[in-house]
């Protein structure tokens, strides 16, 4: 497990170095770490201070945390298909974000646009809970995470559809997708706080998680307060949602592929599967960054296509499994 | 106050009214809109879309309201009972095409990419309508004031077009054109633009910069036009923001767009 | 030495009165049977002693704070869940979580003690249900409590895997710590318990040695049927026969 903490966090360091160096400005990569470390008044700093690193810092920590609170909520949940995005929280997100930049809240007060995409996560992790129990069973799982995404996704369209500004309508696409584009520091700061706090909510799931594998009455009986961490997931995964979705649109499926993916390193023990698919999201998402640069350089091209056509048939196989292991 | 003078001719020119003109015209395009109004005789046209009444994309938001807006469906124009229909090509195609099934006379106007487009959509519609006298009064009026301007020429200071969601224009635009008029060069070169990264944008460190102005409400759309690296470079830089009224649609009123940014390059000089 | 004293425990869920003033206790040394009914509360009586469902009256587990009760007792819950696919060695090793500790010895003397060490690193989602239980029944003891306490843990098992299983909790006890369990096999019950518990109409109907336990009276009356019952040179022999009607 330390062998693969330290490989993925050499995979992180690559992909962040190469984010830092792909941009349409086809800059040399010398001279642009040198601006970025050294600064100085050219326009090579801007563009790396200005657009590449909060670009790049972005992937990390929202790739990082989506793929945290993915094994956090199929750990407290018990089952592979738990993922923020596909379950609405994502959806429910964007819709409180949408509607703090669409009644004006957020331009009057800056933080109300993290602060209410939390409150819509909140609100979508609460419903996912109340449906599904403690036992998140697959069925109720995904049924109630079609009608979150479905309610979210409408109530968002609405929002923008409304708004008297003739982009808004349009912007639907980046609310579903996500993207990094044009991203500033101003972004990073917005969201660091929330992204910390949930950080350390859910840095404290691990040993709770890994004592639900038995159930929770044996997890109850080795002394872990099932409330207080049903809390701490709800909480932590809405921050770390809420504040990637604020920043950047709902990116999907990272918290469903890499604690799948990740879960034979650990030997498939939730806790420590927390924080290799930490790094795994930030790894998925920065790589995802770079090919929507690489394979359509201008285009905008929304990172959640990338997320999805890797993750979807994932789903897939995670959905056909859970069937056959019922029948 | 060529607003004015504009006005003055249209009065002069309206009694020349053509024969065979159409009595009922119905215009469902936001430029359609502008040009009807300069041209029609009075009671001619009866409706214009519900976006020529708006100011910030519209020129003659006040005039606009003398008329009954539509909200270009098939269903309302048809029962204004229209002798002829004008629309954009882009407009609202379905509504279009079902008008022609119920033998509604539709002139589809391509929207203007040049100058010289708005010389030509200005005939187009003033024969249509049958005021082809009024147009050509306002084609030379509109041709006299532009060559004044096209005569002062300097240095070109380097610009950017640059508008929500990182949208440039290059020279083959009407935008462009204007710029290129006004006597800058554009950063966008030649062709029609498209997405121009800030990354480019920040290279580039154009001379003089003009954004359109923020739309009421709220969109990430425009959020660009904050960014960090947008804000260096207008505080840097001249910079100005045109009202899209002016240079949205191909009309007379790109004159407007063209006199502002010459003073912007003025400035700069 | 006790390690479990009831008094007086009741427990009332959603209006419906479950367990009426149990008292009862398990010590050092025990191997103590709760058996009785479907639905007559023998898995609410462990939980309520647990602290894990409110009760009224007292228990000494559930009268701690979580981690020193976890501390005193591991608890096998009905349903063998294993949510991943860990190795067995490392399902073993959850034992440790309340003593948040990484200590191997515990963990290699479970495995040792239910015979999984060929099997320590395959895993625990694929094995047979015996190999399983056992897998479970290591967890339990890597804890090192000085009670365990089982919720049906024989059930589900093949003969063979019944009698080793009855057989690991007499070793336990031997070893000085207690053992309750529930089971629905009296025959079982009747050879490898020390003590049976039954219960009757939310309360217990009688509480003693086997033989004292099992007598036609407390049969009938707890389970509505007669058996028969020898002693064998291989201890006790007891067969339930037909239904009192």
């Amino acid at each position: 497990m330390t062998k693969a903490l330290a490989l993925l966090f050499a995979l992180v360091l690559v992909l962040a170095i190469g984010s830092l160096s792909i941009g349409p400005a086809n800059l040399p990569f010398a001279d642009s770490i040198r601006a970025l470390l050294a600064g100085g008044d050219g326009p090579l700093t801007l563009v790396m201070r200005e657009i590449r690193l909060p670009r790049m810092l972005l992937a990390v920590m929202i790739g990082g945390t989506l793929g945290l609170a993915g094994a956090a909520m199929q750990g407290y949940l018990r089952n592979p298909l738990a993922e923020p995005g596909l379950l609405g929280v994502s959806g429910c997100a964007a819709l409180g974000a949408v509607l703090a930049i669409q009644t004006g809240l957020s331009a009057a007060f800056s933080l109300a646009l993290p602060l209410s995409a939390l409150a819509g996560a909140v609100i979508a992790v609460l419903i996912l809970l109340v449906l599904t129990g403690p036992r998140g069973e697959t069925l109720t799982l995904i049924l109630g995470g079609i009608a979150i995404s479905a309610i979210a996704g409408a109530l968002t369209s609405l929002v923008l559809n409304l708004s008297p500004n003739p982009f808004a309508a349009n912007e639907i696409i980046f609310w579903m997708m996500g993207s990094l584009a044009d991203r500033s520091m101003l972004h990073v700061w917005l969201a660091m706080p929330f992204m910390i706090v949930g950080l350390a909510l859910l840095a404290g799931v691990g040993r709770g998680l890994d004592a639900l594998t038995l159930g929770e009455d044996a997890a109850a009986a080795m002394g872990f307060d099932l409330r207080m961490l049903r809390l701490r997931i709800v909480l932590g995964t809405a921050c770390v949602v809420g504040a990637g979705t604020a920043v950047a649109g709902s990116i999907g499926f990272i918290g469903l592929v890499v604690p799948h993916l990740l879960r034979g390193t650990v030997g498939g023990r939730p806790g420590p599967l927390l924080w290799v698919s930490a790094l795994g999201g930030a790894a998925m998402l920065l790589s995802a960054d770079i090919a929507v640069r690489l394979i359509a350089p201008g285009r905008d091209l929304k990172l959640g296509v990338l997320t999805a056509l890797v993750g979807a048939p994932f789903f897939l196989h995670l959905v056909w499994r859970s069937r056959r292991q019922r029948a | 106050m060529w607003r004015r003078a504009l006005g003055l001719f249209l009065m002069i020119a309206a009694p020349a009214a053509a024969q065979e003109s159409p009595a009922r015209v119905v215009s469902m395009n936001l430029c359609t809109d502008q040009m009807a109004m300069l041209l029609a005789a009075p009671g001619q046209l009866l409706s214009v879309s519900s976006l020529a009444r708006d100011a910030q994309s519209s020129a003659m938001a006040e005039q606009a309201k003398a008329y009954p807006i539509n909200h270009g469906l098939a269903e309302e124009i048809w029962l204004l009972k229209p002798d002829l229909v004008i629309a954009g090509t882009f407009t609202s195609r379905a509504s279009v095409d079902m008008l022609k099934r119920l033998g509604v006379q539709v002139l589809t106007v391509p929207p203007a990419y040049s100058l010289a487009d708005v010389t030509d959509r200005l005939r187009l519609i003033g024969e249509a309508l049958g005021r082809s006298a009024t147009a050509n009064a306002v084609i030379a009026d509109f041709e006299a004031r532009l060559s004044t301007l096209r005569a002062r020429t300097g240095r070109r200071p380097s610009a950017a077009l640059y508008y929500a969601n990182g949208y440039t224009t290059g020279n083959q635009t009407l935008a462009g054109e204007i710029l290129l008029t006004a006597g800058f060069s554009n950063i966008a070169g030649d062709g029609g633009g498209g997405r121009m990264s800030l990354e480019e944008l920040a290279m580039a460190q154009p001379e003089a910069l003009i954004t359109g102005q923020p739309y009421p409400g709220a969109s990430r759309s425009e959020e660009i036009l904050d960014h960090p690296v947008v804000r260096q470079i207008r505080a840097a830089q001249a910079s100005r923001s045109v009202t899209d009224s002016d240079w949205l649609c191909g009309t007379p009123f790109v004159l407007q767009a063209i006199e502002q940014l010459s003073r912007l390059r003025q400035d700069i000089e | 030495m006790t390690l479990l004293q009831l008094e007086n425990l009741s427990v009332t869920l959603r209006n419906r009165r479950v367990l009426s003033d149990v008292s009862v206790s398990v010590a050092a040394g025990e191997v103590v049977g709760l058996i009785g009914r479907n639905g007559v509360g023998k898995t609410t009586l462990m939980r309520a002693a647990l602290g894990l469902i409110p009760a009224s009256g007292h228990s000494s587990l559930a009268a701690m704070t979580p981690n020193a009760r976890a501390k005193a007792v591991a608890w096998m819950p009905q349903t063998r869940e294993i949510a991943w696919p860990v190795s067995v060695e490392d399902l073993v090793a959850l034992g440790r979580l309340p003593h948040d500790d990484r200590a191997r010895g515990p963990v290699e003397a479970a495995l040792r003690h239910m015979a999984l060490e060929p099997l320590r690193n395959r895993r625990a989602t694929n094995l047979s249900g015996g190999e399983q239980a056992r897998a479970l029944i290591a967890r339990a003891l890597a804890q090192e409590t000085p009670l365990l306490m089982a919720d049906e843990p024989i059930a589900g098992l093949d003969p063979e895997h019944q009698i080793a299983t009855m057989e690991v909790f007499a070793d336990i006890a031997a070893a000085g710590r207690g053992v309750m369990l529930t089971l629905h096999d009296i025959a079982l019950a009747a050879r490898h318990c020390t003590r049976l518990i039954v219960l009757s109409e939310n309360s217990v109907l009688a509480d003693g040695a086997p033989s004292d336990v099992l007598t036609e009276g407390t049969l009938a009356r707890a389970f509505s049927i007669t058996a028969y019952h020898a002693q064998s040179d291989d201890g006790p022999v007891f067969q339930p026969l037909r239904r009192v009607t």
